[in-house]
Protein backbone atom coordinates (compact mmCIF):
# COMPACT_ATOMS: atom_id res chain seq x y z
CA UNK A 1 0.00 0.00 0.00
CA UNK A 2 2.73 2.44 0.96
CA UNK A 3 4.51 1.74 -2.28
CA UNK A 4 1.31 2.39 -4.21
CA UNK A 5 0.83 5.69 -2.42
CA UNK A 6 4.40 6.83 -3.08
CA UNK A 7 4.01 5.70 -6.65
CA UNK A 8 0.83 7.76 -7.06
CA UNK A 9 2.45 10.72 -5.33
CA UNK A 10 5.40 10.76 -7.71
CA UNK A 11 3.25 10.25 -10.83
CA UNK A 12 0.78 12.84 -9.59
CA UNK A 13 3.44 15.48 -9.11
CA UNK A 14 5.11 14.75 -12.44
CA UNK A 15 1.78 14.90 -14.27
CA UNK A 16 0.82 17.99 -12.26
CA UNK A 17 3.90 19.81 -13.51
CA UNK A 18 2.73 19.22 -17.07
CA UNK A 19 -0.78 20.46 -16.19
CA UNK A 20 0.76 23.61 -14.71
CA UNK A 21 2.69 24.26 -17.90
CA UNK A 22 -0.44 23.69 -20.01
CA UNK A 23 -2.43 26.09 -17.83
CA UNK A 24 0.33 28.73 -17.86
CA UNK A 25 -0.47 30.02 -21.35
CA UNK A 26 -4.18 30.14 -20.62
CA UNK A 27 -3.66 32.17 -17.47
CA UNK A 28 -1.18 34.57 -19.13
CA UNK A 29 -3.61 35.32 -21.96
CA UNK A 30 -6.45 35.78 -19.52
CA UNK A 31 -4.32 37.92 -17.24
CA UNK A 32 -3.23 40.29 -19.96
CA UNK A 33 -6.51 40.72 -21.80
CA UNK A 34 -9.38 39.02 -19.97
CA UNK A 35 -10.03 36.56 -22.74
CA UNK A 36 -10.48 32.82 -22.37
CA UNK A 37 -8.77 31.00 -25.19
CA UNK A 38 -11.05 28.08 -25.96
CA UNK A 39 -8.62 26.92 -28.63
CA UNK A 40 -5.92 26.31 -26.02
CA UNK A 41 -6.35 22.54 -26.21
CA UNK A 42 -6.01 22.72 -29.97
CA UNK A 43 -2.76 24.65 -29.58
CA UNK A 44 -1.59 21.71 -27.46
CA UNK A 45 -2.71 19.26 -30.13
CA UNK A 46 -0.77 21.20 -32.76
CA UNK A 47 2.31 21.18 -30.53
CA UNK A 48 1.95 17.41 -30.21
CA UNK A 49 1.62 16.92 -33.96
CA UNK A 50 4.51 19.30 -34.61
CA UNK A 51 6.74 17.23 -32.35
CA UNK A 52 5.38 13.95 -33.66
CA UNK A 53 5.92 14.74 -37.31
CA UNK A 54 9.33 16.32 -36.73
CA UNK A 55 10.37 13.18 -34.90
CA UNK A 56 8.97 10.88 -37.60
CA UNK A 57 9.82 12.74 -40.79
CA UNK A 58 13.19 14.16 -39.74
CA UNK A 59 13.87 11.12 -37.54
CA UNK A 60 14.66 13.46 -34.69
CA UNK A 61 14.98 12.59 -31.06
CA UNK A 62 11.57 13.63 -29.64
CA UNK A 63 13.12 15.80 -26.95
CA UNK A 64 14.94 17.86 -29.56
CA UNK A 65 11.63 18.80 -31.17
CA UNK A 66 10.84 21.12 -28.24
CA UNK A 67 12.17 24.26 -29.93
CA UNK A 68 10.23 23.45 -33.09
CA UNK A 69 6.97 22.98 -31.18
CA UNK A 70 7.68 26.13 -29.18
CA UNK A 71 8.30 28.16 -32.33
CA UNK A 72 5.19 26.81 -34.06
CA UNK A 73 3.12 27.51 -30.94
CA UNK A 74 4.52 31.02 -30.73
CA UNK A 75 3.67 31.82 -34.34
CA UNK A 76 0.25 30.20 -33.98
CA UNK A 77 -0.49 32.30 -30.90
CA UNK A 78 0.64 35.55 -32.48
CA UNK A 79 -1.23 34.81 -35.72
CA UNK A 80 -4.41 34.00 -33.78
CA UNK A 81 -4.14 37.32 -32.01
CA UNK A 82 -3.43 39.53 -34.99
CA UNK A 83 -5.72 37.77 -37.47
CA UNK A 84 -8.67 37.04 -35.20
CA UNK A 85 -8.67 38.05 -31.55
CA UNK A 86 -7.68 41.67 -32.12
CA UNK A 87 -10.83 42.15 -34.18
CA UNK A 88 -13.03 40.32 -31.68
CA UNK A 89 -11.98 42.76 -28.96
CA UNK A 90 -14.04 45.48 -30.57
CA UNK A 91 -17.16 43.33 -30.39
CA UNK A 92 -19.28 42.36 -27.40
CA UNK A 93 -18.16 39.76 -24.85
CA UNK A 94 -20.14 37.05 -26.59
CA UNK A 95 -18.23 37.63 -29.83
CA UNK A 96 -14.99 37.03 -27.95
CA UNK A 97 -16.31 33.78 -26.49
CA UNK A 98 -17.66 32.48 -29.77
CA UNK A 99 -14.59 33.71 -31.63
CA UNK A 100 -12.04 31.58 -29.81
CA UNK A 101 -14.61 28.77 -29.63
CA UNK A 102 -14.77 28.96 -33.42
CA UNK A 103 -10.99 28.92 -33.60
CA UNK A 104 -11.05 25.74 -31.53
CA UNK A 105 -13.46 24.00 -33.91
CA UNK A 106 -11.59 25.30 -36.94
CA UNK A 107 -8.22 23.95 -35.78
CA UNK A 108 -9.72 20.68 -34.57
CA UNK A 109 -11.47 19.85 -37.82
CA UNK A 110 -8.59 21.11 -39.91
CA UNK A 111 -6.39 18.63 -38.02
CA UNK A 112 -8.95 15.90 -38.58
CA UNK A 113 -8.89 16.64 -42.30
CA UNK A 114 -5.10 16.76 -42.55
CA UNK A 115 -4.02 14.04 -40.12
CA UNK A 116 -7.07 11.74 -40.05
CA UNK A 117 -8.68 10.42 -36.88
CA UNK A 118 -6.04 7.81 -36.00
CA UNK A 119 -4.09 7.80 -32.77
CA UNK A 120 -0.40 8.33 -33.28
CA UNK A 121 2.31 7.49 -30.85
CA UNK A 122 6.08 7.57 -30.92
CA UNK A 123 8.00 4.36 -30.48
CA UNK A 124 11.54 5.68 -30.76
CA UNK A 125 13.28 8.07 -28.40
CA UNK A 126 15.90 7.96 -25.67
CA UNK A 127 13.28 8.15 -22.94
CA UNK A 128 10.51 6.07 -24.38
CA UNK A 129 9.66 2.87 -22.56
CA UNK A 130 12.57 3.13 -20.09
CA UNK A 131 12.13 3.16 -16.34
CA UNK A 132 14.24 3.52 -13.23
CA UNK A 133 13.72 2.77 -9.55
CA UNK A 134 13.68 5.33 -6.79
CA UNK A 135 13.50 3.19 -3.69
CA UNK A 136 10.52 0.96 -4.31
CA UNK A 137 8.91 3.37 -6.77
CA UNK A 138 9.14 2.70 -10.49
CA UNK A 139 9.45 5.87 -12.55
CA UNK A 140 9.24 6.26 -16.31
CA UNK A 141 12.22 8.18 -17.59
CA UNK A 142 9.89 9.87 -20.03
CA UNK A 143 7.50 11.04 -17.33
CA UNK A 144 10.36 12.10 -15.11
CA UNK A 145 11.98 14.21 -17.81
CA UNK A 146 8.69 15.58 -19.01
CA UNK A 147 7.84 16.71 -15.48
CA UNK A 148 11.30 18.18 -15.02
CA UNK A 149 11.31 20.03 -18.33
CA UNK A 150 7.79 21.31 -17.66
CA UNK A 151 9.05 22.75 -14.41
CA UNK A 152 12.08 24.31 -16.10
CA UNK A 153 9.91 25.84 -18.84
CA UNK A 154 7.45 27.15 -16.29
CA UNK A 155 10.20 28.75 -14.19
CA UNK A 156 11.81 30.24 -17.27
CA UNK A 157 8.58 31.99 -18.27
CA UNK A 158 8.02 33.07 -14.67
CA UNK A 159 11.49 34.58 -14.68
CA UNK A 160 10.93 36.32 -18.02
CA UNK A 161 7.71 37.90 -16.78
CA UNK A 162 9.05 39.05 -13.44
CA UNK A 163 12.63 39.93 -14.18
CA UNK A 164 12.98 41.18 -17.74
CA UNK A 165 11.97 44.55 -19.10
CA UNK A 166 9.56 43.04 -21.63
CA UNK A 167 8.12 40.77 -18.96
CA UNK A 168 7.54 43.73 -16.66
CA UNK A 169 5.79 45.52 -19.51
CA UNK A 170 3.58 42.47 -19.98
CA UNK A 171 2.81 42.45 -16.27
CA UNK A 172 2.04 46.17 -16.32
CA UNK A 173 -0.31 45.65 -19.28
CA UNK A 174 -2.10 42.89 -17.39
CA UNK A 175 -2.57 45.16 -14.37
CA UNK A 176 -3.73 48.26 -16.26
CA UNK A 177 -3.35 48.44 -20.02
CA UNK A 178 -4.18 52.13 -20.27
CA UNK A 179 -1.63 53.08 -17.61
CA UNK A 180 0.89 50.83 -19.37
CA UNK A 181 0.34 52.75 -22.59
CA UNK A 182 1.21 55.99 -20.77
CA UNK A 183 4.57 54.43 -19.90
CA UNK A 184 5.21 54.09 -23.63
CA UNK A 185 4.46 50.36 -23.66
CA UNK A 186 2.99 49.11 -26.93
CA UNK A 187 0.07 47.32 -25.35
CA UNK A 188 -1.17 45.91 -28.64
CA UNK A 189 2.15 44.12 -29.07
CA UNK A 190 1.94 42.96 -25.44
CA UNK A 191 -1.40 41.32 -26.22
CA UNK A 192 0.19 39.61 -29.20
CA UNK A 193 3.13 38.58 -27.07
CA UNK A 194 0.81 37.08 -24.44
CA UNK A 195 -0.74 34.94 -27.17
CA UNK A 196 2.71 34.06 -28.49
CA UNK A 197 3.92 33.03 -25.04
CA UNK A 198 0.68 31.15 -24.45
CA UNK A 199 1.11 29.27 -27.72
CA UNK A 200 4.81 28.59 -27.15
CA UNK A 201 4.39 27.18 -23.64
CA UNK A 202 1.49 24.94 -24.54
CA UNK A 203 3.40 23.90 -27.68
CA UNK A 204 6.30 22.81 -25.46
CA UNK A 205 3.84 20.93 -23.24
CA UNK A 206 2.55 19.15 -26.34
CA UNK A 207 6.04 18.20 -27.47
CA UNK A 208 6.72 16.84 -23.98
CA UNK A 209 3.48 14.88 -23.77
CA UNK A 210 4.16 13.09 -27.04
CA UNK A 211 6.90 11.17 -25.23
CA UNK A 212 4.29 9.08 -23.44
CA UNK A 213 0.88 10.12 -24.74
CA UNK A 214 -0.75 9.53 -28.11
CA UNK A 215 -1.94 12.33 -30.31
CA UNK A 216 -5.20 12.56 -32.24
CA UNK A 217 -7.19 15.56 -33.53
CA UNK A 218 -9.49 15.81 -30.51
CA UNK A 219 -6.83 15.24 -27.85
CA UNK A 220 -7.21 18.90 -26.85
CA UNK A 221 -10.68 18.42 -25.35
CA UNK A 222 -9.50 16.57 -22.27
CA UNK A 223 -6.45 18.71 -21.62
CA UNK A 224 -8.30 21.93 -22.25
CA UNK A 225 -10.96 21.01 -19.70
CA UNK A 226 -8.22 20.23 -17.18
CA UNK A 227 -6.47 23.50 -17.98
CA UNK A 228 -9.69 25.47 -17.42
CA UNK A 229 -10.13 23.80 -14.05
CA UNK A 230 -6.49 24.55 -13.22
CA UNK A 231 -6.76 28.23 -14.11
CA UNK A 232 -10.09 28.66 -12.33
CA UNK A 233 -8.80 26.88 -9.24
CA UNK A 234 -5.56 28.82 -9.12
CA UNK A 235 -7.21 32.14 -9.88
CA UNK A 236 -7.72 33.65 -13.34
CA UNK A 237 -4.58 35.39 -14.45
CA UNK A 238 -2.49 34.09 -11.55
CA UNK A 239 0.77 32.39 -12.47
CA UNK A 240 1.55 31.09 -9.00
CA UNK A 241 -2.02 29.86 -8.80
CA UNK A 242 -1.70 27.94 -12.05
CA UNK A 243 1.42 26.25 -10.74
CA UNK A 244 -0.12 25.07 -7.47
CA UNK A 245 -3.47 24.18 -8.97
CA UNK A 246 -1.71 22.14 -11.66
CA UNK A 247 0.01 20.09 -8.97
CA UNK A 248 -3.23 19.64 -7.03
CA UNK A 249 -5.07 18.48 -10.12
CA UNK A 250 -2.23 16.16 -11.08
CA UNK A 251 -2.40 14.56 -7.64
CA UNK A 252 -6.19 14.21 -7.65
CA UNK A 253 -6.03 12.75 -11.11
CA UNK A 254 -3.55 10.04 -10.21
CA UNK A 255 -4.89 9.28 -6.73
CA UNK A 256 -8.48 8.96 -7.82
CA UNK A 257 -7.48 7.20 -11.00
CA UNK A 258 -5.46 4.68 -9.06
CA UNK A 259 -7.47 4.12 -5.89
CA UNK A 260 -11.06 5.00 -6.68
CA UNK A 261 -12.01 4.99 -10.32
CA UNK A 262 -10.71 6.70 -13.40
CA UNK A 263 -14.22 7.67 -14.41
CA UNK A 264 -14.67 9.57 -11.19
CA UNK A 265 -11.42 11.50 -11.25
CA UNK A 266 -12.59 14.28 -13.58
CA UNK A 267 -15.84 14.65 -11.66
CA UNK A 268 -13.79 15.06 -8.49
CA UNK A 269 -11.56 17.68 -10.09
CA UNK A 270 -14.59 19.71 -11.09
CA UNK A 271 -16.28 19.16 -7.74
CA UNK A 272 -13.18 20.60 -6.07
CA UNK A 273 -13.30 23.48 -8.48
CA UNK A 274 -16.97 24.16 -7.61
CA UNK A 275 -16.14 24.14 -3.91
CA UNK A 276 -13.26 26.57 -4.34
CA UNK A 277 -15.36 28.82 -6.54
CA UNK A 278 -18.20 28.84 -4.04
CA UNK A 279 -15.83 29.81 -1.23
CA UNK A 280 -13.52 32.07 -3.21
CA UNK A 281 -14.95 33.00 -6.61
CA UNK A 282 -11.62 34.51 -7.62
CA UNK A 283 -9.80 31.19 -7.12
CA UNK A 284 -7.00 30.47 -4.66
CA UNK A 285 -4.80 33.39 -5.69
CA UNK A 286 -7.14 36.17 -6.69
CA UNK A 287 -7.18 37.77 -10.04
CA UNK A 288 -3.54 38.63 -10.39
CA UNK B 1 7.27 73.35 -28.38
CA UNK B 2 3.65 72.14 -28.53
CA UNK B 3 1.18 73.66 -30.91
CA UNK B 4 -2.45 72.58 -30.90
CA UNK B 5 -4.20 73.95 -33.93
CA UNK B 6 -8.01 74.00 -34.16
CA UNK B 7 -8.52 70.41 -33.13
CA UNK B 8 -11.87 68.68 -33.00
CA UNK B 9 -12.17 65.44 -30.99
CA UNK B 10 -15.14 63.09 -31.01
CA UNK B 11 -16.38 60.26 -28.84
CA UNK B 12 -18.41 57.85 -30.96
CA UNK B 13 -19.32 60.51 -33.51
CA UNK B 14 -20.14 63.17 -30.92
CA UNK B 15 -17.71 66.09 -30.95
CA UNK B 16 -16.70 67.14 -27.44
CA UNK B 17 -13.76 69.37 -28.40
CA UNK B 18 -14.46 72.09 -30.95
CA UNK B 19 -11.66 73.97 -32.69
CA UNK B 20 -9.42 74.22 -29.68
CA UNK B 21 -6.08 75.93 -30.22
CA UNK B 22 -3.28 76.69 -27.81
CA UNK B 23 0.44 76.45 -27.50
CA UNK B 24 3.14 75.84 -24.97
CA UNK B 25 6.66 77.18 -25.21
CA UNK B 26 9.68 75.52 -23.74
CA UNK B 27 10.03 76.11 -20.01
CA UNK B 28 6.50 77.43 -19.53
CA UNK B 29 3.93 76.36 -17.02
CA UNK B 30 0.59 76.55 -18.78
CA UNK B 31 -2.62 75.93 -16.85
CA UNK B 32 -5.89 74.82 -18.33
CA UNK B 33 -8.93 75.33 -16.19
CA UNK B 34 -12.57 74.49 -16.72
CA UNK B 35 -15.58 72.87 -15.11
CA UNK B 36 -16.32 69.15 -14.95
CA UNK B 37 -16.87 67.75 -18.40
CA UNK B 38 -15.35 70.74 -20.19
CA UNK B 39 -13.01 68.41 -22.08
CA UNK B 40 -9.69 68.89 -20.28
CA UNK B 41 -8.84 65.22 -19.98
CA UNK B 42 -9.92 64.64 -23.56
CA UNK B 43 -7.44 67.24 -24.77
CA UNK B 44 -4.57 65.76 -22.79
CA UNK B 45 -5.35 62.26 -24.02
CA UNK B 46 -5.45 63.54 -27.57
CA UNK B 47 -2.00 65.11 -27.22
CA UNK B 48 -0.77 61.82 -25.76
CA UNK B 49 -2.09 59.88 -28.77
CA UNK B 50 -4.70 57.92 -26.86
CA UNK B 51 -7.37 59.74 -28.92
CA UNK B 52 -6.94 61.35 -32.31
CA UNK B 53 -8.31 64.65 -33.57
CA UNK B 54 -10.89 64.43 -36.36
CA UNK B 55 -9.94 67.93 -37.50
CA UNK B 56 -6.98 70.20 -36.93
CA UNK B 57 -3.41 69.40 -36.10
CA UNK B 58 -1.07 68.86 -33.17
CA UNK B 59 2.60 69.71 -33.58
CA UNK B 60 5.35 68.85 -31.15
CA UNK B 61 8.83 70.25 -31.81
CA UNK B 62 7.62 71.19 -35.29
CA UNK B 63 6.51 67.68 -36.20
CA UNK B 64 2.92 66.65 -36.79
CA UNK B 65 1.91 64.16 -34.10
CA UNK B 66 -1.85 64.21 -34.74
CA UNK B 67 -1.77 60.57 -35.82
CA UNK B 68 0.97 59.37 -33.48
CA UNK B 69 0.40 56.46 -31.16
CA UNK B 70 0.71 56.83 -27.39
CA UNK B 71 4.01 54.98 -27.30
CA UNK B 72 5.33 57.32 -29.97
CA UNK B 73 4.22 60.39 -28.01
CA UNK B 74 5.94 59.05 -24.89
CA UNK B 75 9.11 58.38 -26.87
CA UNK B 76 9.05 61.94 -28.15
CA UNK B 77 9.02 63.14 -24.56
CA UNK B 78 5.35 63.83 -23.83
CA UNK B 79 4.32 62.31 -20.53
CA UNK B 80 0.77 62.19 -19.21
CA UNK B 81 0.01 61.77 -15.54
CA UNK B 82 -3.57 60.58 -15.52
CA UNK B 83 -6.38 61.99 -13.44
CA UNK B 84 -7.01 58.61 -11.79
CA UNK B 85 -3.25 58.26 -11.07
CA UNK B 86 -3.31 54.68 -12.25
CA UNK B 87 -0.52 53.36 -10.09
CA UNK B 88 0.30 49.70 -10.70
CA UNK B 89 -1.02 48.78 -7.28
CA UNK B 90 0.31 45.20 -7.02
CA UNK B 91 3.82 46.37 -7.88
CA UNK B 92 6.34 48.03 -5.57
CA UNK B 93 7.17 51.72 -5.66
CA UNK B 94 10.46 51.03 -7.38
CA UNK B 95 8.86 48.75 -9.97
CA UNK B 96 6.33 51.48 -10.70
CA UNK B 97 9.12 54.02 -11.10
CA UNK B 98 11.16 51.80 -13.39
CA UNK B 99 8.11 51.26 -15.58
CA UNK B 100 7.94 55.02 -15.84
CA UNK B 101 11.34 54.90 -17.51
CA UNK B 102 10.23 52.20 -19.96
CA UNK B 103 10.82 54.46 -22.95
CA UNK B 104 14.45 55.16 -21.98
CA UNK B 105 17.27 52.99 -23.27
CA UNK B 106 20.14 54.52 -21.32
CA UNK B 107 20.55 52.58 -18.06
CA UNK B 108 22.62 55.28 -16.41
CA UNK B 109 19.96 57.84 -17.18
CA UNK B 110 17.36 55.62 -15.50
CA UNK B 111 19.43 55.35 -12.32
CA UNK B 112 20.02 59.10 -12.43
CA UNK B 113 16.29 59.76 -12.73
CA UNK B 114 15.61 57.37 -9.88
CA UNK B 115 18.02 59.31 -7.68
CA UNK B 116 16.36 62.54 -8.78
CA UNK B 117 12.80 61.49 -7.91
CA UNK B 118 13.92 59.91 -4.64
CA UNK B 119 15.49 63.22 -3.72
CA UNK B 120 12.31 65.03 -4.68
CA UNK B 121 10.13 62.59 -2.70
CA UNK B 122 12.21 61.05 0.10
CA UNK B 123 9.19 59.08 1.33
CA UNK B 124 9.23 57.07 -1.89
CA UNK B 125 12.81 56.05 -1.22
CA UNK B 126 12.01 54.98 2.33
CA UNK B 127 9.14 52.88 1.10
CA UNK B 128 10.52 51.77 -2.23
CA UNK B 129 9.83 48.08 -1.60
CA UNK B 130 6.26 48.72 -0.54
CA UNK B 131 3.38 47.99 -2.91
CA UNK B 132 1.85 51.02 -4.63
CA UNK B 133 -1.62 49.92 -3.54
CA UNK B 134 -0.82 50.44 0.12
CA UNK B 135 -0.28 54.18 -0.38
CA UNK B 136 -2.77 56.90 0.51
CA UNK B 137 -4.26 59.16 -2.15
CA UNK B 138 -1.70 61.90 -1.66
CA UNK B 139 1.20 59.49 -1.68
CA UNK B 140 -0.14 57.83 -4.81
CA UNK B 141 -0.24 61.22 -6.50
CA UNK B 142 3.40 61.82 -5.57
CA UNK B 143 4.23 58.38 -6.93
CA UNK B 144 2.33 59.12 -10.14
CA UNK B 145 4.27 62.36 -10.61
CA UNK B 146 7.56 60.66 -9.80
CA UNK B 147 6.76 57.86 -12.25
CA UNK B 148 6.03 60.46 -14.91
CA UNK B 149 9.36 62.20 -14.25
CA UNK B 150 11.21 58.91 -14.71
CA UNK B 151 10.70 59.22 -18.46
CA UNK B 152 12.79 62.44 -18.61
CA UNK B 153 9.80 64.20 -20.16
CA UNK B 154 10.20 67.28 -22.30
CA UNK B 155 6.55 68.09 -21.69
CA UNK B 156 4.82 66.98 -18.51
CA UNK B 157 1.02 66.96 -18.56
CA UNK B 158 -0.64 66.78 -15.15
CA UNK B 159 -4.35 65.99 -15.05
CA UNK B 160 -5.89 67.39 -11.85
CA UNK B 161 -3.08 66.32 -9.54
CA UNK B 162 -4.89 67.73 -6.51
CA UNK B 163 -8.17 65.92 -7.14
CA UNK B 164 -9.66 64.28 -4.07
CA UNK B 165 -6.90 65.42 -1.72
CA UNK B 166 -7.40 67.26 1.53
CA UNK B 167 -6.47 70.97 1.51
CA UNK B 168 -3.06 70.51 3.11
CA UNK B 169 -2.08 67.95 0.49
CA UNK B 170 -3.48 70.10 -2.31
CA UNK B 171 -1.03 72.81 -1.31
CA UNK B 172 1.76 70.26 -1.08
CA UNK B 173 1.12 68.84 -4.55
CA UNK B 174 0.89 72.28 -6.10
CA UNK B 175 4.17 73.21 -4.36
CA UNK B 176 5.76 70.27 -6.14
CA UNK B 177 4.38 71.47 -9.47
CA UNK B 178 5.81 74.91 -8.78
CA UNK B 179 9.18 73.46 -7.90
CA UNK B 180 9.27 71.35 -11.06
CA UNK B 181 8.47 74.41 -13.09
CA UNK B 182 11.22 76.38 -11.41
CA UNK B 183 13.66 73.59 -12.19
CA UNK B 184 12.91 74.19 -15.86
CA UNK B 185 10.32 71.53 -16.67
CA UNK B 186 7.75 72.42 -19.28
CA UNK B 187 4.34 71.73 -17.78
CA UNK B 188 0.73 71.61 -18.90
CA UNK B 189 -1.38 71.67 -15.76
CA UNK B 190 -5.08 70.90 -15.69
CA UNK B 191 -6.74 71.97 -12.47
CA UNK B 192 -10.06 72.71 -10.84
CA UNK B 193 -8.39 74.69 -8.09
CA UNK B 194 -8.62 77.64 -10.40
CA UNK B 195 -7.08 80.34 -8.25
CA UNK B 196 -3.99 78.32 -7.36
CA UNK B 197 -3.56 77.07 -10.91
CA UNK B 198 -3.73 80.60 -12.30
CA UNK B 199 -1.36 81.95 -9.67
CA UNK B 200 1.21 79.34 -10.63
CA UNK B 201 0.83 79.68 -14.36
CA UNK B 202 2.90 81.69 -16.81
CA UNK B 203 -0.07 81.51 -19.13
CA UNK B 204 -3.47 79.90 -18.93
CA UNK B 205 -6.52 78.88 -20.95
CA UNK B 206 -10.11 78.65 -19.82
CA UNK B 207 -12.08 75.82 -21.34
CA UNK B 208 -15.85 75.63 -21.48
CA UNK B 209 -17.82 72.81 -23.13
CA UNK B 210 -15.01 71.97 -25.47
CA UNK B 211 -14.01 75.52 -26.44
CA UNK B 212 -11.28 77.82 -25.20
CA UNK B 213 -13.17 80.91 -24.10
CA UNK B 214 -10.26 82.88 -22.68
CA UNK B 215 -6.53 82.97 -22.64
CA UNK B 216 -3.85 85.13 -21.14
CA UNK B 217 -1.24 85.27 -18.45
CA UNK B 218 -2.20 83.88 -15.07
CA UNK B 219 -2.64 87.37 -13.61
CA UNK B 220 -4.76 88.55 -16.52
CA UNK B 221 -7.15 85.66 -16.11
CA UNK B 222 -7.33 86.10 -12.35
CA UNK B 223 -8.60 89.63 -13.06
CA UNK B 224 -10.99 88.63 -15.84
CA UNK B 225 -14.71 88.87 -15.23
CA UNK B 226 -15.54 85.47 -16.66
CA UNK B 227 -13.06 83.72 -14.40
CA UNK B 228 -14.10 85.73 -11.37
CA UNK B 229 -17.76 84.94 -11.91
CA UNK B 230 -17.53 81.35 -13.04
CA UNK B 231 -14.75 80.02 -10.87
CA UNK B 232 -13.76 82.30 -8.06
CA UNK B 233 -17.24 83.22 -6.87
CA UNK B 234 -16.42 86.91 -6.66
N1 LIG C 1 -15.03 57.59 -23.06
C1 LIG C 1 -15.97 58.53 -23.31
N2 LIG C 1 -17.01 58.26 -24.11
C2 LIG C 1 -17.95 59.18 -24.36
N3 LIG C 1 -17.95 60.43 -23.85
C3 LIG C 1 -16.94 60.76 -23.04
C4 LIG C 1 -15.90 59.82 -22.72
N4 LIG C 1 -15.02 60.42 -21.89
C5 LIG C 1 -15.50 61.67 -21.70
N5 LIG C 1 -16.64 61.88 -22.38
C6 LIG C 1 -17.41 63.12 -22.43
O1 LIG C 1 -16.60 64.12 -23.01
C7 LIG C 1 -16.76 65.34 -22.33
C8 LIG C 1 -15.43 65.83 -21.84
O2 LIG C 1 -14.93 64.93 -20.86
P1 LIG C 1 -13.52 65.09 -20.15
O3 LIG C 1 -13.29 63.90 -19.33
O4 LIG C 1 -12.52 65.44 -21.17
O5 LIG C 1 -13.79 66.36 -19.23
P2 LIG C 1 -12.89 66.99 -18.10
O6 LIG C 1 -12.82 68.42 -18.39
O7 LIG C 1 -11.62 66.26 -17.97
O8 LIG C 1 -13.79 66.75 -16.82
P3 LIG C 1 -13.40 66.41 -15.31
O9 LIG C 1 -13.04 67.71 -14.67
O10 LIG C 1 -14.65 65.86 -14.74
O11 LIG C 1 -12.28 65.44 -15.35
C9 LIG C 1 -17.77 65.09 -21.23
O12 LIG C 1 -19.02 65.52 -21.67
C10 LIG C 1 -17.76 63.60 -21.05
O13 LIG C 1 -19.02 63.14 -20.64
MG1 LIG D 1 -10.75 65.19 -16.51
Amino acid sequence: MEVLVSQALVSGILMGLVFSLIALGLTIIFGVMNIVNFAHGEFLMIGMYAAYWSAVILSMEPLLTLPIAAAIGFVLGIASYYLLVRHLLRGPMIAQLLGTFGLMLFLRYLALFIFGPNFKTLSKGVLIGKTFMMGPVVIDWSKFFVGLLSLVSFLLVYWIINYTKTGKALLATSIDAEAASYMGIKTEWMNGLAWGLGGATVGIAGALLINFYYVYPTVGILFCMLAFATVALGGFGSIKGAFLAGLIIGLIETFFGQFVSSELKFAVIYALYFIVVALRPEGMFGWK
Amino acid sequence: MLKVDKIEVKYGGMPVIHEVSFEINEGELVSMVGANGAGKTTILKTIEGRLHPTKGKIEFENEDISKSSTSDAVRRGITYIPQERRIFTPLSVEENLRLGAYSLKDKEKIEENLEYVYKLFPILKERRKQKGGTFSGGEQQMLAIARGLMASPKLLMLDEPSLGLMPKLVTEVLEVVKKLSEEGHTILLVEQNVREALELADRAYVLQTGRTIQEGTGEELLQSDIVKKAFLGI
